[in-house]
């Protein structure tokens, strides 16, 4: 397994108390596999990424508990410098705004040099020749006359493109991308997600992909975690899910979304909101919106349980979920 | 019945200047080159568009925060440019807009009875001062909001609830039209199908005509009866959801159309996926003829010379099929696109 995430824990000091985002996650991406992490704002689907990326911000965030191993190494036992000899070189990111995650003062092909300046030790001038030779890879048209521009002068789909680029600039074994196309128009979005399926095929990546958007999923990923109050309520092969949720919050999800191909009537909605994070409700934490819900969600946890080879479900009442999803 | 609004050939060009002291005009940016459309009494126009295609400027133009270039706005015939004081008034409280962000669009140091009731300070003929606070907890009731919340601040509700803060603000003058530019596209899925059903159930109760502007094309084949499709500043294609969605003729509908990501799996095979090249062209620069064709895999050289009216392709003219509607291409041809399910 290239990565496995083991019981993580991530709290977040806050004026207001202590904000539990992470409540106990696990999933495991392997060489050439898409995981989509999917889950709405709050959720915890970023900050577990971040806490695998190493990047969160400590304080105020706090890993409480669990393991990260990749390639087989407790990333979480590692110091710094080793941290960062992984980071960029073995595993990339990418993230939503391009723009705020380039250098707005230097050009493009210094930030895409640097990686090979300060991981591999090129010289400036072979740096150069490897950004012009990554720009073309990912794409971006006249790239010999394009590499000493800056940031702002490109598009929002090129600036994806130039992230994409720098995030494969050293061949990680493991992207992490965080809604790469949410701020992009969709004709531009496929172009950047062919682009990043493409490069993962060639490069036999493993891929994160973090989002909200259930078409994304279906369109790119082979299993996919559903996350809901820090925790994964859903986890499945992509084709299962679509056919029948196995928990009453993927369903309402499902259920939720208006359709391209016909009108349909009134749409389903979950009723109330996503929790506080400062204030989980005990139990299952989707039981105040689930029509599903009984005494025992009021009070127990529930685990997940297995529905399906390489299937489970953090539902006590999964097996009726999935009986009334498939008819 | 006449359409409740109509809007013919509106421009909206912003001049480039440079210099100080002698400003020189040297160009400007084309947000919207030309639109028409009508709306019924009652019905939902959806617009779609990437960005920059001059979809919210439209909006906002229909309800005067920007003042077109040229061109007509028509509320029930009448054109809004030729009126002035009272009669303008009396037509701009018909004419309400719903804003995307519900974030940015609520004044913070306001309460929520407050931000709703701020129309009547405006038009106090709509409810007399004695009777708003009244008014307010009703709307608070209609938009599903707890009438109890009426001095409560923005920031104590969510993204949803706010949406919800907005909604009731544009319902406040009892308007008949309401412009909703992006209205769900900043929440969260679960909350976003609440908004929309309490939009659809607002228009039946009231009786509601919408301009519903969106980039998301899921969300306005839901809503909207009819569909515009904008481009740089222009419609290029337009009839009801079905003929836009099942039939479009249009390329680059079939494009958008093809593009957009479908919840299901099983689409992935059988969806052929048109992948426009290049980005869209510069408001300030737009291209010869057909503002497409730089993007377009059917371009020849009669699409650089000839700008390709908004009209029922003269090929489908007498044929009975939903392709006929309009289309500005010069080779509109139906396309089917697999848009998921069955």
């Amino acid at each position: 397994m290239l990565l496995e995430v083991r019981d993580l824990y991530v709290e977040f000091r806050t004026r207001e108390g202590i904000a539990h985002a992470v409540n106990g996650v696990s999933y495991a991406v392997d060489a050439g596999e898409t995981l989509a992490v999917l889950g709405e704002s709050g959720s915890g689907k970023s900050v577990t990424a971040q806490a695998v990326m190493g990047i969160l911000d400590m304080p105020p965030g706090r890993i409480t508990g669990g393991e990260i191993l990749f390639q087989g190494r407790d990333l979480l036992t590692l110091k710094e410098d080793e941290r960062r000899k992984v980071r960029g070189a073995r595993m990339a990111m990418i993230f939503q705004d391009a723009l705020s995650a380039l250098n707005p003062v230097l050009s493009v092909g210094d930030q895409l040099g640097e990686m090979f300046v300060v991981h591999r030790g090129m010289s400036k001038k072979d740096a150069r020749a490897k950004a012009i030779e990554l720009m073309d890879r990912v794409r971006i048209p006249a790239a010999r006359e394009r590499v000493g521009q800056y940031p702002h002068q490109f598009s929002g789909g090129m600036r994806q493109r130039i992230m994409i680029a720098m995030a494969m600039a050293l061949e990680p074994a493991l992207i992490i991308a965080d809604e790469p196309t949410t701020a992009l128009d969709v004709t531009v979005q496929a172009q950047v997600m062919e682009l990043l399926a493409e490069l993962q095929r060639e490069l036999d990546m493993g891929l994160i992909l973090i989002t909200h958007d259930l078409g994304v999923v279906a369109d790119v990923a082979d299993r996919i975690a559903v996350m809901y109050a820090g925790r994964i309520i859903e986890t499945a092969p992509v084709h299962d899910i679509y056919k029948a949720a196995a928990h009453p919050y993927t369903q309402g999800l499902l259920d939720s979304i208006p359709r391209l191909h016909h009108k349909g009537r009134e749409l389903y909605a979950i009723k109330g909101l996503p929790p506080s994070l400062l204030d989980i409700p005990p139990g299952c934490a989707f039981h105040p919106r689930c029509p599903r819900a009984r005494d025992v969600c009021r009070t127990d946890v529930p685990p997940l349980h297995p529905v399906a080879p390489d299937r489970r479900s953090a539902c006590h009442f999964w097996k009726e979920t999935l009986d009334a999803s498939h008819s | 019945m006449p359409p409740i609004l109509e809007v013919r050939g509106l421009v909206k060009h912003y001049p480039l200047t440079r210099g100080v002291l002698f400003k020189k005009r040297i160009g400007a940016v084309k947000a919207v080159d030309g639109v028409d459309f009508e709306l019924a009494a009652g019905e939902t126009l959806g617009i779609v568009g990437e960005s920059g295609c001059g979809k919210s400027t439209v909006a906002k133009m229909l309800v005067g925060l920007e003042r077109p270039t040229a061109g007509q706005i028509l509320y029930k015939g009448e054109d809004l440019a030729a009126l002035s004081g009272r009669a303008l008034k009396a037509v701009r409280r018909n004419i309400q807009m719903v804003f995307q962000d519900p974030y940015t669009s609520l004044n913070p140091r306001m309460t929520v009875g407050d931000i709703i009731g701020e129309p009547y300070e405006i038009h106090p003929e709509v409810a007399p001062k004695g009777d708003r606070r009244r008014r307010v907890r009703e709307l608070l009731d209609v938009v599903g909001l707890n009438p109890e919340y009426i001095n409560r601040y923005p920031h104590q509700f969510s993204g949803g609830q706010r949406q919800r803060i907005g909604i009731a603000r544009g319902l406040a003058l009892r308007p008949e039209i309401i412009v909703a530019d992006e209205p769900v596209s900043a929440l969260d899925v679960s909350v976003q199908a609440q908004v929309v059903n309490l939009l659809e159930r607002l228009q039946g109760e009231f009786g509601l005509s919408y301009v519903f502007i969106a980039h998301d094309l899921s969300v306005v084949r839901h809503i909207a009866d009819r569909v515009g499709v904008m481009y740089l500043g222009r419609i290029v294609e337009t009839g009801t959801d079905a003929e836009i969605y099942d039939h479009p003729t249009h390329p680059y509908t079939q494009a958008l159309l093809s593009a957009v990501p479908v919840p299901d799996p099983d689409a992935r095979e059988r969806r052929e996926r048109i992948l426009l090249t290049g980005d869209v062209p510069s408001p300030t620069n737009i291209p010869s003829g057909c503002r497409f064709r730089t993007r377009c895999w059917k371009a020849r050289e009669r699409c650089a010379l000839e700008v390709p009216a908004l009209a029922v392709p003269a090929a489908l003219h007498d044929v009975a099929t939903p392709a006929r509607h309009r289309s500005a291409c010069h080779f509109a041809d139906e396309k089917h696109i697999v848009l998921g399910g069955a």
